[in-house]
């Protein structure tokens, strides 16, 4: 790293450093309820790795205890994962003139954390060359990905130590809830969470979990419908 | 109990179409803007699939064999409104864990 990117690198390591509280209760979380869906420390280590996405691997791993065909599962977690398309094109702008080896690696670790700590701070230092947003992004990831994977290899090996009436059947629902509770900012997001519920509640009946794919088509275009009659209204805020 | 093969179709699968969903803009397409009405869907799928999968799951919960669990639901509402008010995800975590635990010291 050259004298002039450095800054920029340890400036990303202090701005991902508070991601640490965040990322490693999730992973101990993930690393538990792998271990009680009954796969083995090594399993949940390479789910963290080759994935590296939390709510999709809370939801492909729920749904492969439900028994969900194959075609369901990876068509649910994906989808979960589409904002990640979001989040490439929103920093290509950035980071597209950037060594295709380097942009690879960025792509793998765009996550939630980094994306946001990116995206504001390249809003902000304009005059940054490629190469010191680069180095931003790496430092950022440092504190927070490296942890995904070592807690998620702790919480795999506490996991069998838990009691059963602790209620270690209800982490996901929590876990999950809580996730969107904050993501419900405008009408639109509401009204997409409710018919999703309702839905998922009057589709239960599908066989092969095809009600969850229903629900998810559905509340992405009630959402989108919703928005479109926010922004005609002159209601639509951006959230 | 999961199935070996299946296990690793799903991690492998995933792992795949994650980093190409990362990847597509970043390391393919460039500059080019998706269309509108793609963007416009694509803000929703975090809360149109995530809700869906909670649903059932808070309705008629496992561990209880799918009957409705006054402990559970409640919880789900706790989680729900901690979240939504705070916009503080661990926050709903540990209120919503702290529900559950006390229901079901109480009631269990």
């Amino acid at each position: 790293m050259t004298d002039e990117n450095r800054p920029a690198f340890w400036q990303g390591v202090r701005d991902g450093a508070p991601f640490f509280l965040v990322v490693t209760p999730f992973a101990m979380l993930f690393g538990v309820v792998a271990t009680e869906a009954g796969l083995n420390v090594f399993e949940a280590l390479s789910f963290s790795v080759v994935v590296i996405a939390g709510a999709a691997q809370f939801t492909a791993l729920q749904l492969l205890v439900d028994q969900a065909p194959l075609f369901v599962v990876l068509a649910s977690a994906l989808a979960v994962n589409l904002r990640m398309a979001m989040y490439s094109a929103s920093l290509t702008p950035h980071l597209g003139r950037a060594p295709m080896w380097q942009r690879a690696l960025i792509a793998y670790f765009l996550v939630d954390q980094s994306y946001a700590s990116a995206i504001i701070t390249y809003e902000r230092e304009r005059d940054w060359s490629v190469a010191q947003k680069v180095a931003y992004f790496f430092g950022v990831i440092l504190p927070i990905c490296p942890m995904w994977y070592a807690m998620t290899v702790v919480g795999a090996l506490i996991g069998s130590a838990i009691p059963p009436e602790l209620g270690l059947d209800f982490a996901v629902p929590i876990t999950f809830i809580a996730l969107i509770a904050p993501m419900l900012r405008t009408g639109a997001h509401r009204a997409a969470a409710l018919a999703s519920v309702l839905l998922a509640l009057g589709f239960a009946w599908v066989p092969y979990n095809l009600g969850l794919i229903v629900a998810g088509l559905g509340g992405m275009i009630v959402g989108a419908q919703v928005e479109l009659v926010l922004r005609r209204r002159g209601l639509w805020v951006d959230p | 109990m999961i199935d070996r093969f299946e296990l690793w179709v799903v991690i492998l699968g995933l792992g795949v179409g994650s980093f190409a969903l990362r990847f597509v803009f970043l390391g393919l397409i460039g500059e080019k803007p998706l269309p509108d009405w793609v963007l416009r869907h694509l803000r929703y799928t975090a809360v149109a699939v995530l809700p869906a999968i909670v649903a059932p799951l808070v309705v008629w919960p496992a561990a209880t064999g799918g009957a409705f669990d006054p402990v559970r639901a409640t919880a789900a509402v706790v989680t729900l409104a901690v979240g939504y008010f705070s916009k503080n995800v661990l926050l709903a975590i540990g209120l919503g864990a702290g529900s559950l635990l006390g229901g079901l010291y109480l009631f269990g």
